[in-house]
């Protein structure tokens, strides 16, 4: 079975300043299905643009990229546009949800724009419910973003990552604007998504984060320095666990989940 | 992506800043209103004055005798006394698509009856008077084409003379001296009301022409010529003809008459109204365009406001089209929005202003559509540029700006 990204000696060089900025330099990957990968690196090394080619929001400057075996340097504005809609889930370190829009809304608006199948508002209605409850969130569809704390935003944006049944999953910093426990449970609805087949890329600065996917990828300077599986991987439901009795003992909350 | 999702992307959109809305939207519909009002207020005078103008009766043409110039000196229409009856018999006999044709001529006199005297318009007409100018005999009848031969003493009067004559009688079968010559009153018209220069039109005695030219004023010219065309359409055909006619009948003489339809005359009696209410819906229409800016205004102001929400979009799979559409939607929305409201808006000021100055308004169709049609247009044009400008947008900056 053919990988769902290839990329071969992918780069990146950004004319915009006086000086080119080479941001990613010759980068070689390939991610097959049902996998999870942690894409690391300190600021400036280039995960943010390899995420951004990954996405289709952006063209390499040189090299191939195959997702699910289309070639993405032929595609123009609009086609890529429905790449995006059709094969990509995105999901974000702001959450990026439509304001004084509810969360049954903000998870509908992939399906609307979704040229590759035609929908009825009550299908697309019922898919979005469907999806809500994926992530736990069915009982808080009429919620607006501001009545949600941030985890339910993220656990809503992943809803809507997942709405048109994507090939690949991206998720760029998705803990950053988290505490560690909420995202310790954005991390476990990850997990389980991808215990369900669903393909993550995501992108991280954080160690313990990095340490609930399958695969890590370190880059420095544009260049992938590192790509390993994960040893001791932690799971997430286990660790939310753990951090309940230290809060129960530590009398934060009442008591343990029975 | 489907119009019908567009749209209701659009209208999500404008929901969600529900109170920007309204507050962009008033522009248009102050504007609106605006037009409304001042068009109506204008069509309302217009109509007022036409509708006087129609007192005169349906598709009328009048002869009016020209001017004529004596040692230098030049006198003004009608003060040549150069039309004759014979003039209106040929009108009669000859030009096609006329119903009917009256000899006027017209002098006031003190006229005496019942003990009483009443100074009055003392008309000559023919006995197509009453059908020329819509106007029923309401008692007796009017005198004949026999009449009209034998010089007959018979007078159809109107209601004014009546009441000042015949005070809590019926005038029907009375005599009234003009002249010191005894006419019998054969009928009664109905009442007309004042006419456009607010002269009482009921303040009449109608007698056969004949009988004003060698009983009466002893004249043999008449002052003018009362002629009805069949269709409104045949008007200005019926003009040339009878301008034709009696240019011919001249032999070769200058002209010495007048034709006129009554639509010349309407057209001159309502040309200020007409001005007034051009100038009203230009001003009007000026705040209709400044509605249309602040529609421009709020939406570039809200594209800036929204990179974020664009970037998303762009993001998870839109189109520049789409976005596009849905901005384009949102200032079509508004504006057309504005412009139904206003529209209501302008109907109800029309109402209050004719109900508490007592003024004639009338609220035209057209107006409304126009200015629906305008305003829409206006979202159109003002709309496109912060649209266009939303759809060429970067999905990646978009999603960075803060």
């Amino acid at each position: 079975m053919p990988p769902v990204v290839q990329i071969r000696d992918i780069h990146k060089i950004y004319e915009s300043g006086e000086v080119p900025v080479h941001a990613v330099r010759g980068v070689s990957l390939d991610i097959h299905k049902g996998e999870f990968v942690a894409l690391m690196g300190a600021s400036g090394s280039g995960k943010s643009t390899l995420m951004n080619l990954l996405g289709c929001l952006d063209r390499p400057t040189r090299g191939s990229y195959l997702l699910d075996g289309i070639e993405i340097e032929k595609l123009n504005r609009n086609e890529l546009a429905d790449l995006r809609n059709q094969k990509l889930g995105f999901v974000f370190q702001g959450f990026n949800l439509l304001a004084r829009t509810t969360a049954l809304e903000n998870v509908e608006l992939p399906m609307l724009y979704g040229r590759h199948r035609r929908l009825g508002m009550s299908e697309i209605r019922e898919r979005a419910m469907h999806c809500l409850e994926i992530v736990g969130l069915a009982n808080r569809h009429d919620h607006f973003p501001n009545q949600l704390s941030g985890g339910q935003q993220q656990r809503v944006a992943i809803a809507r990552a997942l709405v048109n049944e994507p090939q690949v999953l991206l998720a760029d910093e998705p803990t950053g604007n988290l505490d560690s426990k909420t995202s310790v449970e954005v991390m476990g609805v990850f997990q389980k998504l991808n215990d369900d087949g669903i393909t993550i890329v995501m992108v991280t600065h954080e160690l313990d984060i990095a340490s609930y996917t399958r695969r890590n990828l370190i880059l420095r300077d544009g260049v992938v320095v590192r790509d390993e599986a994960v040893q001791n991987r932690l799971i997430a439901h286990k660790e939310l666990a753990r951090i309940g009795q230290a809060e129960a003992a530590a009398k934060l909350v009442s008591s343990p989940a029975a | 992506m489907r119009f019908s999702t567009i749209f209701i992307v659009a209208l999500r959109a404008l929901r969600r800043n529900a109170m920007r809305s309204i507050l962009t939207a008033l522009g248009i519909i102050i504007g609106v209103a605006a037009v409304i009002t001042m068009v109506s207020i204008g069509n309302g005078a217009k109509a007022q004055i036409e509708a006087q103008v129609a007192t005169l009766g349906q598709n009328i043409i009048t002869v009016f005798p020209g001017s004529f110039s004596q040692g230098g000196m030049r006198s003004g229409f009608g003060a040549a006394l150069t039309l004759t009856p014979e003039d209106a018999e040929a009108i009669a006999a000859e030009v096609e698509d006329v119903d009917g044709v009256s000899a006027e001529i017209t002098e006031r006199s003190q006229i005496l009856a019942n003990g009483l005297n009443w100074n009055t318009t003392v008309k000559g007409e023919s006995p197509d008077y009453p059908y020329i100018r819509n106007w029923l005999v309401a008692q007796g009848t009017m005198f004949n084409e026999q009449d009209v031969k034998s010089l007959a003493k018979v007078a159809v009067i109107g209601k004014t003379v009546a009441d000042q004559l015949f005070p809590n009688e019926d005038p029907i079968g009375q005599t009234l001296r003009i002249r010191n010559l005894p006419f019998r009153v054969v009928g009664l018209l109905d009442t007309k009301g004042f006419d456009m220069r607010g002269q009482d039109q009921d303040d009449v005695v109608l007698i056969p022409y004949t009988s004003h030219m060698r009983r009466v004023s002893r004249r043999t010219n008449i002052n003018t010529i009362l002629i009805q065309g069949s269709a409104p359409d045949k008007l200005d055909k019926v003009k040339m003809d009878v301008e034709d006619l009696l240019t011919q009948r001249r032999r070769g003489r200058e002209p010495d008459f007048t034709v006129r339809t009554q639509e010349e005359i309407a057209t001159m009696a309502t040309a200020t109204s007409s001005t007034m209410t051009l100038l009203l819906a230009a001003i009007a229409g000026v705040s209709l365009i400044v509605g249309g800016i602040g529609i421009m205004n709020i939406m570039l102001v809200s594209v800036t406001e929204r990179t974020r929400e664009i970037g998303i979009r762009l993001a998870i799979g839109a189109h520049g089209r789409d976005v596009l559409t849905q901005f384009l939607i949102e200032a079509i929305l508004l504006s057309s929005l504005g412009g139904i409201i206003g529209v209501c808006l302008g109907i109800a000021a029309s109402e209050i202003v004719s109900q508490t100055n007592g003024w004639p308004v009338l609220v035209s169709p057209s107006s409304v559509f126009i200015a629906v049609g305008f305003s829409a247009a206006v979202g159109v044009f003002f709309g496109f540029y912060p649209a266009r400008k939303a759809a060429r947008l970067d999905p990646i900056e978009a999603l960075r700006y803060e």
